[in-house]
């Protein structure tokens, strides 16, 4: 992994900053800002059950590489996306994200953002909760999403549809 | 409310050899009385026996809103169990799976039962001396549903005591099942894990006449498998396709692919689409697998097991499958306007990694509440729901390729966009629903 000296010198506020911002990227809908914030191994994941160890071989909610996020943001642009009409918005709340992990030798760093999270839609809100784990890479000069994992408070329960992104 | 429980005639109105009227969808009447008379009778699924390898393993789930058990015995067999104290009536087992070890014990009063159902203790036995206790159904323990099958693992019950034999019930439609755990070089199917569980606030024979309904990827679909081919339009030519691009595209096949595809029904109500080939058929060929399947099988009937791709299978009323994905989804009933919708994944014995993933991956993209695919179902389903509330029109059309000969050969191969097996599904709703409740 290509890393520069910079890598050493991520300050705390700059790695919370980061998470700040990536939530208001969705909640504003700037879908494309927020994917590009993705690397480009990144992937955004939602597992089903609680410790689940990976994605490939059991069945997460999402577990999107930035290919299927392409597809979601392109498709929320669809005139044809039934689901989006009337269209959802969505709201994190999210606490101050904590440094989990700083590997600054290598450019690496595991944030833990637990979070209220809304999605409306018509009449209709539904309220999710959950923890996000953020593990961002110093890579080209900026942070960069190589995993966003969201733990959902109900992930194994009887869910209604989730259209957005907690 | 008691519109329809006496009067059999209104019921049989409802439903036209070419369409149904609302009510079947809307009525809580009716879904109370499909809940009585139409599911008990019916062979319903329960799990499957490789969730509960060992003695005293269990799974609990609602059949038709009864909770039930479904334990494996100290003698290996797989059993059914209502859910339910012989003393107070409190649900025994809270937990959606586990292993007992041995015994239920109900949290109340600490009474204790068998892994067969029988009462085993009851706290200071005495105060029940000459009580009458030991003749009453208190004594008996756990009530057993009696009719349970295995059928290459998947285990269904009739709570009913009347009704179809299970071999009678489905029929020829089991080669369905057959194909799926024939897959496997062990032949063999491993549960994988899931549930997905997908809050539908639909009636249930929504979903299901749409398992079968191939008019509708083209449209209800275009944003999202169409919206990945139009991305996959614009990669260079040669780039290797990845996986998600593979089972997203065929989604939105043309008319003709959908209507040669083809259709076969079967008595009381059960089909499956996909008879010539499905959007199943041209998945990447998976070498290492297919050396295994060779192996096994011998190259021609390996070919032959391969070479049916079926699409889905409704097992009417609560199992659908898709063999060639190994992904099936199970229905729950919950009110007239409210169904759970299910989604489990299966491991073929003895296959490499990848089956897995590729099922794995189409179950997450398709089934789940989170899938762009599902998305789009479900608000085509809550229309429909909405929708029949309007007056001025009570028929909900299944005309689509009618033809006045078909009631008399239910078993057969139709073109893939008749509605034909929605039609099938209402001859064995309006058989069941205009008999008296079982005992």
């Amino acid at each position: 992994m290509s890393t520069t000296k910079a890598a050493a010198t991520v300050a705390d506020e700059t790695l919370v900053a980061f998470v700040y911002n990536e939530a208001r990227l969705v909640d504003e809908k700037r879908f494309n800002e927020w994917y590009e914030l993705f690397a480009e191994d990144g992937r955004y994941w939602i597992p089903l059950t609680r410790n689940q160890p990976e994605g490939r071989l059991h069945t997460s909610l999402m577990y999107e590489d930035k290919l299927l996020l392409r597809v979601r943001i392109d498709r929320l642009g669809s005139p044809n996306a039934f689901s989006q009409i009337p269209p959802s918005w969505c709201q994190h709340v999210l606490q101050r994200p904590e440094v989990e992990q700083r590997d600054a030798a290598n450019g690496f760093y595991v944030l833990r953002t637990p979070f209220i999270y809304a999605e409306s839609q018509g009449d209709r809100q539904d309220i999710w909760a959950g923890v996000a784990w953020h593990r961002l890479s110093w890579l080209n000069g900026g942070l960069l999403i190589r995993e966003k994992k969201v733990e959902l408070l109900n992930c194994d329960g009887a869910l209604p549809s989730l259209q957005l992104f907690p | 409310m008691d519109r329809y429980r006496a009067h059999p005639e209104r019921i049989r109105a409802l439903v036209a050899p070419n369409q149904v009227h609302r009510d079947v969808y809307i009525d809580p009447e009716l879904f109370e009385l499909e809940m009585e008379r139409l599911w008990p009778r019916s062979w319903l699924y329960v799990g499957h026996d490789s969730q509960v390898p060992a003695a005293g393993d269990y799974l609990t789930v609602d059949l038709a809103r009864r909770p039930v058990i479904m334990v494996r015995d100290g003698d290996g067999k797989v059993r059914v169990l209502q859910n339910r104290c012989s003393h107070k009536g409190a649900k025994v087992v809270q937990a959606s799976s586990g292993n007992c070890r041995g015994m239920f014990r109900c949290p109340y009063h600490g009474w204790t039962f068998k892994l067969g159902g029988e009462l085993r203790t009851v706290p200071l036995r005495a105060g029940y001396t000459g009580t009458g206790f030991d003749q009453s159904s208190a004594a008996r323990g756990l009530v057993e549903v009696k009719n349970v099958a295995v059928y290459r693992g998947f285990v269904f019950a009739r709570l009913s005591e009347e009704g179809l034999s299970f071999e009678d019930y489905f029929g020829g439609s089991l080669s369905s099942i057959d194909n799926m755990a024939d897959r496997s070089p062990l032949g063999r199917l491993e549960y994988a894990g899931g549930p997905l569980r997908y809050e539908h606030d639909c009636n249930w024979k929504i979903f299901i006449e749409n398992l079968n309904d191939t008019m509708h990827p083209m449209v209800a679909h275009e944003s999202s498998a169409g919206t990945a081919r139009d991305l996959w339009r614009d990669v260079p030519e040669g780039t290797p396709k990845p996986m998600v691009i593979e089972l997203a595209l065929p989604f939105v096949s043309s008319y003709d692919f959908y209507d040669k595809m083809g259709v076969h029904t079967y008595p009381n109500g059960h089909s499956y689409s996909g008879v010539s080939f499905s959007i199943h058929s041209k998945y990447s060929t998976i070498p290492e697998y297919e050396t295994a399947m060779e192996t096994a099988y011998g190259a021609e009937r390996a070919r032959a097991i391969l070479g049916e791709a079926r699409h889905n299978t409704v097992y009417y009323p609560s199992l659908t499958i898709k063999g060639a994905i190994q992904s099936i989804r199970v229905v729950r009933p919950i009110a007239v306007n409210r169904t759970l919708i299910e989604s489990h994944t299966f491991r073929l014995a003895g296959a490499p990694d990848a089956l897995l993933e590729r099922s794995v991956m189409y179950t997450r993209l398709i089934n789940a509440p989170t899938s762009i695919v599902g998305h789009d179902d479900l608000h085509c389903y809550r229309a429909i729901q909405k929708g029949l509330h309007t007056d001025g029109n009570d028929w909900v059309s299944l005309h689509r390729n009618y033809s006045t000969a078909e009631s008399e050969s239910p078993d057969g191969t139709w073109n893939g966009t008749s509605e034909i097996s929605m039609r099938g599904q209402f001859r064995a709703w309006v058989a069941a629903m205009t008999q008296e409740a079982p005992q």
